[in-house]
């Protein structure tokens, strides 16, 4: 009986094209949007330099600056009035200062100072831009201490951790996948059940034998199948097509996921018993989870900057737990033991929205 | 199957009282009847006479605010658990899955119902017969006809010892429609009781008895011989060019009692003093109505019920008329 349940419903999704062309397509849309198109990364960003005695160094420093794919040297100035009008007509986003005797200062006390001025209309491009730069200065300080004796450090401190060359596409990874699983977990089930109130067939099956537990697992089980092959479809572009580092523990990240997609398959019986119609179903699982899960997740926005209000409704927000999981797994490499507390916090919400769909399923009309 | 003994009915029902809106009028009003073992049971009545609310009350979909009923001698409130077990229940709307195939659609309701189609394929063999050469074909995509005979077919595949049919020959065509109820007939043969609802009233001779439903109130139950034989009201039936300005001005005829239209003609029962057949044709041929015939006809379960309902409450004339669903 039951797997005729699930065979029946395996049918409808297998019939439906376009949902199921929805279903297939859209980690594969997402993943490459986030993966190459809404990149955060800053590439061929203009600089210029003032280097009033140009040494060995400053020379050296320079054309390392030019050779990374981030930065783009464009020329040299003399004073920073001049800098300023580079950036006036966004020129330039950098300019880096070298003090005179650099070189000198480097070889004989060991240290020297930089000064880095970025374009900071642009907030968050200076940020980024002046991190990318700090990063490759440090890098050329590191060679020079393991070069010849004598050669001594910058003071720049900057380490840019689980993603030492800044490279930003993966990075949305775990992001990416929590919202599809939210989306697709809790939209289609409540809208596959929906459907059957819609169209008539509940009330047939309501005057049947049949145990009600039977309706909800029987339409929890192709779409919890679904659910996964859209984690694994999105795995496969992550390390195949975005050279994410391998080296997270991929078992322990499938367990998380499936457990992150019952929670989502809770959610949608939730919203399913309801609601009467599959527009309502379809509104309130896009509007009323999408956003909060999007804003709430840490993914877009740290959740540390948010006011404390918001930061207390973040822990009702299913994503933002799971999200915490998938980042330790998939970027931090971390095991089990670090994503003890979310993961019983989804086990505890997953207990309490069947508890609840459970309950609020009506035996009649 | 787990009947009472002691009652010999299938469905019995007592002072049911239904309303959707506090307040507002009810979709049931003390409703009392019962339906016997093996019986072809018509509920016949208008749209929104009730006969949906009261299906569902009788097959646990909903629950009555007061009055009992049972299944078999089960009350639908407290063994609904029971009852659903041993009814075959066919909404009004088509509500198979469009998108599987008329063999999928029946091998997964005789799954929701424990059973198998090879255990019971005996039951519907007669009527999925005439479905096999389309066993293939998506739900969906049957003629309105064989839907219905489909639906008929997952109803009865569990061998349900009631079956609830709530307008199954709506929106089916007229040879269809007296397929089914030949298949209704052979069915109760079996043994089977059905309680069938329907709004067209020329559907109630293929029925055992029949109860006229308006407003939430059975206004009259019998076989329909019985009925048509108690109403004994001389009926006229009146031809005429024009036929709309004939019936307004037939209202509007002292002598008139009650006037409707069917079909191409209309439908006149006059005062007894009103000096029959003769004066109304003078009436209206005084109103202009040139070339008018009037004969007298054998009323048929229409007049009975217009008839019925003009006796319950005056106001209701004209109204109704226009309300009944005929061929």
């Amino acid at each position: 009986m039951f797997f005729a349940f699930v065979r029946k419903e395996g049918k409808h999704v297998l019939r439906d094209r376009r949902s199921l062309l929805i279903l297939l397509g859209l980690p594969v849309v997402m993943m490459t949007l986030f993966g190459f198109a809404l990149s955060n990364e800053v590439k061929n960003s203009n600089f210029i330099v003032v280097d009033r005695v140009p040494d060995a160094e400053s020379i050296a420093l320079t054309a390392r600056l030019d050779e990374s794919r981030y930065f783009t040297f464009v020329g040299k100035v003399r004073d920073e009035a001049e800098i300023q009008s580079y950036f006036r007509r966004g020129a330039a986003r950098l300019a880096l200062v070298f003090p005179a005797g650099f070189d000198h200062e480097m070889r004989h006390l060991g240290h020297s100072q930089l000064r880095l001025i970025a374009d900071d209309s642009d907030p968050n491009t200076a940020n980024t831009v002046s991190s990318y730069a700090s990063v490759i200065i440090a890098q050329y300080q590191a060679e020079l201490a393991s070069g010849p004796p004598g050669s001594g450090g910058i003071s720049v401190e900057a380490r840019m951790l689980y993603n030492p060359q800044l490279k930003s596409s993966y990075m949305f990874v775990p992001g990416v996948m929590t919202l599809i699983i939210m989306l697709l977990g809790a939209m289609m089930t409540s809208v596959s059940i929906v459907r059957e109130k819609e169209r008539g067939t509940m009330e047939v099956l309501l005057v049947s034998p049949m145990n009600p537990l039977m309706v909800i697992t029987g339409k929890a089980v192709p779409y919890m199948l679904l659910c996964l092959v859209d984690v694994l479809i999105i795995l496969l572009l992550s390390y195949g097509v975005l050279d994410m580092p391998g080296g997270a523990n991929i078992p322990l990240l499938i367990a998380e996921s499936t457990l992150f997609i019952l929670t989502t398959l809770a959610l949608g019986l939730v919203i399913s018993n309801a609601v009467q119609q599959q527009q309502t179903a379809m509104f309130v699982s896009l509007v009323g989870l999408l956003m909060p899960s999007l804003v709430f997740s840490g993914f877009m926005f740290p959740i540390e900057n948010m006011p404390l209000p918001l930061q207390v409704i973040s822990h009702v927000v299913p994503t933002r737990w799971f999200y915490q999981i998938a980042s330790s797994i998939m970027i931090k490499h971390l095991g089990f033991a670090a994503v003890i507390k979310p993961t019983l916090v989804l086990v505890g919400m997953t207990l309490a929205l069947l508890m609840v769909s459970w309950r609020t399923f009506k035996q009649r009309l | 199957m787990s009947a009472t003994a002691q009652s010999d009915s299938a469905v019995r029902v007592e002072g049911l009282c239904k309303s959707y809106v506090k307040d507002g009028s009810p979709a049931l009003s003390d409703l009392s009847f019962e339906v016997g073992k093996g019986e072809l049971f018509g509920l016949i009545g208008p749209d929104g006479a009730g006969k949906t609310t009261l299906i569902r009350i009788l097959t646990t979909l909903l629950l009555a605010d007061r009055g009992t009923a049972s299944v078999q001698g089960l009350d639908v409130v407290k063994d609904f658990r029971s009852i659903r077990r041993l009814v075959g229940y066919m909404p009004g709307r088509f509500s198979l899955y469009q998108d599987l195939s008329v063999a999928e659609n029946l091998a997964f309701f005789a799954t929701v119902f424990g059973t198998t189609v090879e255990a019971n394929y005996h039951l519907v063999a007669d009527i999925y017969q005439q479905l096999e050469p389309f066993r293939d074909r998506l739900a969906g995509k049957l003629s309105g006809g064989m839907k219905q005979k489909l639906a008929l077919c997952c109803a009865l595949i569990h061998a349900p010892s009631v079956l609830f049919l709530d307008e199954p020959t709506t929106g089916v065509d007229p040879v269809s429609r007296k397929d089914f109820w030949g298949m209704l007939g052979r069915l109760r043969d079996s043994g089977i009781t059905i309680l069938v609802s329907t709004p067209y009233m020329d559907e109630a001779a293929r029925c055992d008895r029949i109860a006229l439903l308006q407003h939430g109130k059975i206004i009259a139950m019998d076989s329909l011989a019985a009925m048509l034989a108690s109403h004994a009201t001389e009926t006229f039936a009146v031809r005429g060019e024009r036929p709309f300005a004939i019936l307004q001005d037939l209202r509007a005829y002292p002598g008139t009692r009650y006037c409707f239209a069917f079909g191409q003609e209309h439908h006149l029962v006059l005062h007894h003093d009103a000096g029959g057949p003769a004066a109304a044709s003078a009436y209206l041929r005084e109103r202009g109505h040139g070339e008018v015939g009037i004969r007298r006809i054998e009323p048929n379960i229409e007049d009975v019920f217009i008839g019925l309902m003009h006796e319950q409450s005056k106001e209701l004339r004209g109204q109704a008329a226009s309300e009944l669903g005929h061929e």
